[in-house]
């Protein structure tokens, strides 16, 4: 027996194409909003249920809506996925084949560095050695910047990390190319990329920045909790997630300019003025 | 003969010759619209229930990946780059589709061209102010064929070229210079939001120089509501909708046929 769908699971839906990602705040916001545009009740513990309905729904277009979590801050987020190619060709219509190819590199690149990151210069190096067509520097920055606006990498200092909504679209991609690389962090047990890892080896246990934070908070002598070997790596500071992460809303029909980068297929653009 | 034949006894019309002749691919419409009934039963007996669901999802996620780019679909397409073998079943496979973008995404696919087959999404829900979450992930260019559209729409359906540039020229958008938010905007206007189907870009006879004219495309009277246009610039010009008489009158009446 489904539930059938209605018009709030549609402006749901609709949101999230044009979106591709949502914050949690976000999603209970808009699962709000949507319920009562569509004039239907609405329970502030029902989100998930709520996606679940959509996700039947959706499931024989080969789209899901699932939840994961950020590395960078530990938050909760909601993304539309595309399950009907766990490649990267998923990307292929925005990009040429030798951008698509340089963006595996740099999944290379990550899954096997430690903290989940590659750096410019190591990936300034592989656009010169592309099979399909090379690169310049300035043309691979250009084709980073883009990955960035797209919302497939996200950038600090130089080091290039891959974004919540990449995780949350190719993980099984990921897992079935890199297999034994990949791991699961020791706390939360999602897929981790970007983390501190323990430095026995015969433990090597991964773990998530802001689950580091908040494992080892008020700990002046932090253990890994697989092996209890001294853990050696800088504690970061736990994230606060602030108060409201909502969007101002917007002016009246969105005639006010907003810049949203937005790529992934099944993302839909401007739509009704 | 036998062929004209067929085509004539079915639904579809063909395309005129012209067309075909422009656009080659339209060959592929031609052979699906001769099928006979016994062709497409057979279709019907000899795919399975998986198969045609498979198809059915390709082509929602094709016309979706189509949609973003605001190009429209057309039949020639989907018939070439997804249906492809399975072109008896084209009609069975269409239905389903659209019943899906109804009923899953609250979307409608919508013919704007008969005779060549070309389709649009438009949406089904109503655009609400104060979304928490856009769902319209504004790109500044929409604001700027907002505005076009409103003028158009004030003036009364049609306004030449020059009216629209000298309007932009005000609000410091020069169509002559590279903009940083537009590029090119002149192309922008005459050709990309013309190809959207958001305006239309017609020669006014007997001119010399060359003078052209706008006119609202089909996607913007799909998709663009009147009423919600009127009330914004009533906002701007802090004036009762009401008191344009013509325009509220046309905004009443396209809210009407929308129901």
């Amino acid at each position: 027996m489904t539930r059938p769908m209605v018009d709030s699971h549609r402006r749901f839906l609709q949101t999230m194409m044009s979106n591709g990602i949502i914050d949690g705040s976000q999603a209970e916001a808009l699962h709000k909003h949507c319920c009562e545009a569509a004039g239907v009740n609405y329970s502030q513990d029902r989100l998930d249920e709520f996606i679940e309905v959509i996700n039947i729904h959706l499931q024989p277009m080969f789209m899901h809506i699932r939840k994961g979590m950020s590395e960078d801050d530990g938050l909760q987020y909601y993304a539309l996925v595309n399950l009907a190619e766990t490649d990267v060709t998923r990307m292929s219509s925005d990009y040429a084949d030798n951008e698509l190819e340089l963006f595996r590199k740099i999944m290379d690149l990550v899954a096997e560095s430690e903290n989940g990151t590659a750096s410019s210069t190591d990936i300034l190096n592989c656009g010169d050695a592309l099979l399909s067509k090379k690169l310049k520097k300035k043309e691979t920055e250009q084709v980073l910047n883009k990955f960035v606006q797209n919302k497939w990498l996200t950038e600090k200092h130089g080091e290039y990390s891959l974004s919540t909504r990449c995780i949350m679209e190719m993980e099984q991609y990921m897992r079935t190319l890199y297999q034994d690389l990949i791991k699961n962090c020791h706390v939360c047990d999602i897929i981790a990329f970007q983390c501190q890892m323990c430095e026995n080896p015969d433990c090597g246990i991964r773990m998530h920045l802001p689950c580091v934070a908040r494992y080892f908070r008020g700990r002046s002598d932090p253990h890994c909790p697989a092996c209890n070997e001294f853990w050696p790596h800088e504690i970061p500071e736990i994230h606060r997630p602030l108060a409201s992460q909502s969007q101002p809303s917007s002016a009246k029909e969105n005639t006010a300019p907003r810049s949203t980068p937005s790529t992934s297929q099944t993302r839909r653009s401007s739509r009704r003025l | 003969m036998s062929q004209r034949k067929r085509l004539s006894a079915s639904q579809n019309k063909a395309p005129s010759r012209s067309q075909a002749a422009v656009e080659s691919d339209d060959e592929d419409d031609v052979t699906f619209t001769q099928l006979t009934s016994t062709q497409v039963q057979r279709a019907r007996e000899s795919f399975t229930p998986v198969q045609i669901d498979r198809k059915v999802a390709e082509v929602v996620q094709f016309v979706l990946i189509k949609d973003q780019r605001k190009v429209p679909i057309r039949r020639a397409d989907i018939a070439k780059h997804v249906i492809k073998e399975y072109k008896a079943m084209y009609q069975d496979i269409m239905k389903r589709v659209c019943r899906t973008f109804e009923q899953v995404f609250g979307l409608k696919l919508v013919e704007i061209d008969s005779k060549s087959h070309v389709y649009i999404l438009t949406n089904k829900l109503e655009s609400l102010p104060e979304e928490p979450v856009s769902m319209v992930p504004t790109s500044p260019k929409y604001g700027l064929l907002f505005t076009i559209l409103s003028v158009i729409f004030m003036k009364g359906g049609v306004v030449k070229e020059a009216l629209v540039w000298n309007f932009m020229k005000k609000l410091r958008v020069d169509p002559g210079e590279r903009h940083d938010l537009f590029g090119d905007v002149k192309k922008l206007v005459t050709d990309e939001f013309v190809r959207q189907k958001y305006l239309e870009i017609a020669r006014i006879p007997h001119t010399d120089p060359v003078e052209f004219e706008f006119r609202w495309g089909v996607r913007a009277e799909k998709e663009v509501s009147k009423k919600k246009l009127l009330e914004i610039v009533g906002e701007l010009f802090d004036q009762d909708p009401h008191s344009w008489t013509q325009q509220y009158r046309e905004a009443a009446a396209a809210e009407a046929s929308q129901r």
